[in-house]
């Protein structure tokens, strides 16, 4: 058993969600950077130009990357032989997301979903934990705006729709989002398992490194041919028009009921912030 | 490289017939940031009679809800809101001689058509460079709602500000012509 204060976990959670706001990820500075070269429209390769200067602005004067600081969805794996201390896991994770909106300058974007009165410190945190085998925690901050949250969906297909069926959805989604969710995004799939887990293995899909395919080659290709329909749809950066629209795509997909096919498409803004720690 | 047009406000018709959809502009001098709540302020306070709390004549607003500052800034991070949630209520201000929005996103038939009826430009401040734009912020006053925190009317002096024209006084629309020009 290995003992694991809170405390360790609220300065952890603090420290993860300002960095994630304010240093975006060398992995997402190269996709920019490489979709310029690829972009075909002037307009559009403008725009990836200024998401990089703003991307250095922040990391070099520590302000946040977007103003939309996002809702703060956390991602815990906890070691079977942890024992953790000192107080509620869940409230040294809402503490740790209260000091890092408050510290950090971060905006308070949580409210009520009828009266819309904010909740002031931007909790509660969107907080997903696992059991999985070892004595460390693994935590991941990956702080989301709405914009692009809001062009998500999980629909349950008729499994004679299969994959085309699921590219069609995907293609529907990012065209009623066009400029929207901040384009060039990046979209998470998650397909399979029911109703709830289809939508956490697409927002698992979105923490799969950029460029990394699916280890089953026959998904891989579909992550490659749902991620050239996307390019084709001619959205573009900011949804001025132009050939990339989407970074990159990710299929995360596990066994479902033999009468369903529950898919979910996250779409993910070109600010896509994510740090992660393991203690 | 696009070739970039320096423009400011006040915004006079001259400058608007001259802008085209698809044009790379920076903007300078004061824009007064309101989204969802301070424009139902706005209409509420015009439908009794009042007056708004800006000259809102040849004025540009953007739609913008910065984070807060930290200590020895002027604002915070500063990008653009969706556009679309203030559809309903820029027709009746362009009709008032509001000459310019700034926001992301598309907007309404009727929003299109009062910015050529009214001769107007809504432009588009990329969405999440909010560091990028923070910088062309030289000066920030909330000139009104401040109860409403980041949603009050702050009046912002920009310098160079960049911004794409997206609806001209020509019914021509970025966001339509771009995406049909690269559709493959």
């Amino acid at each position: 058993m290995r003992e694991i204060h809170v405390d360790d976990i609220v300065a952890a959670i603090e420290g993860l969600f300002i960095d994630a706001n304010i240093n975006l990820s060398d992995s997402v500075f190269e996709a920019l950077n490489s979709a310029i070269g690829k972009e075909e429209s002037p307009v559009g390769k403008e725009v990836l130009r200024e998401l990089i200067k703003n991307a250095n602005i922040a990391k070099e004067e520590h302000i946040p990357i977007c103003q939309d600081t996002g809702l703060a969805v956390t991602f815990l794996e906890i070691g079977q032989d942890v024992h953790i201390h000192g107080g509620s896991l869940i409230d040294a994770v809402n503490e740790g997301v209260r000091r890092a909106y408050k510290n950090g300058y971060l905006r308070k974007s949580c409210c009520d979903p009828f009266s819309r009165k904010n909740t002031g410190d931007n909790t509660p945190a969107i907080i997903h934990t696992s059991i999985v085998p070892g004595d460390r925690i693994k935590i991941v901050a990956l702080p989301k705006g709405g914009g692009s949250e809001n062009y998500g969906e999980v629909r349950m297909l008729v499994p004679s729709q299969g994959r085309e069926g699921v590219k069609s959805f995907v293609l529907e989604m990012v065209k009623k989002g066009g400029p929207n969710p901040c384009p060039p995004i990046i979209v998470g799939i998650g397909i399979g398992g029911n109703f709830e887990t289809s939508a956490l293995l697409s927002k698992e899909a979105l923490m799969v490194p950029i460029g990394r395919r699916n280890e089953n080659p026959s998904i891989a290709e579909l992550e490659l041919e749902i991620l050239n329909d996307i390019n084709k749809t001619g959205v573009g950066p900011q949804g001025y028009g132009g050939t990339v629209t989407a970074l990159d795509v990710h299929v995360k997909m596990m066994p479902c009921h033999i009468a369903s096919l529950p898919v979910a498409v996250n779409i993910q803004c070109h600010a896509h912030r994510i740090k992660e720690v393991t203690i | 490289m696009m070739e970039i047009r320096r423009i400011t406000t006040p915004l006079e018709n001259g400058v608007v017939e001259a802008l085209k959809a698809g044009e790379k502009v920076l903007i300078s001098g004061y824009i007064y940031t309101a989204r969802d709540a301070a424009h139902k302020r706005f209409i509420d306070a015009l439908s009794i009679g009042e007056a708004l709390p800006f000259d809102i004549k040849n004025q540009v607003i953007y739609y913008c809800g910065p984070s807060p500052a930290s200590p020895g800034r002027v604002i915070g991070a500063c990008g653009p809101t969706t556009s679309s949630r203030m559809d309903l209520y820029a027709p009746k201000l362009l009709s008032l001689g509001l000459k310019g929005m700034i926001g992301k996103g598309k907007r309404s038939q009727s929003v299109k058509d009062a910015v050529k009826q009214y001769k107007a430009i809504y432009f588009g401040a990329t969405g999440g460079a909010g560091a990028l734009l923070s910088k062309s912020v030289i000066s920030c006053e909330v000139i009104a709602y401040e109860e409403l925190g980041p949603e009050a009317v702050r009046k912002l002096g920009v310098k160079d500000m960049p911004l794409f024209v997206i609806n001209d006084i020509y019914g021509n629309d970025l966001y339509e012509t771009g995406m049909l020009k690269y559709e493959k």
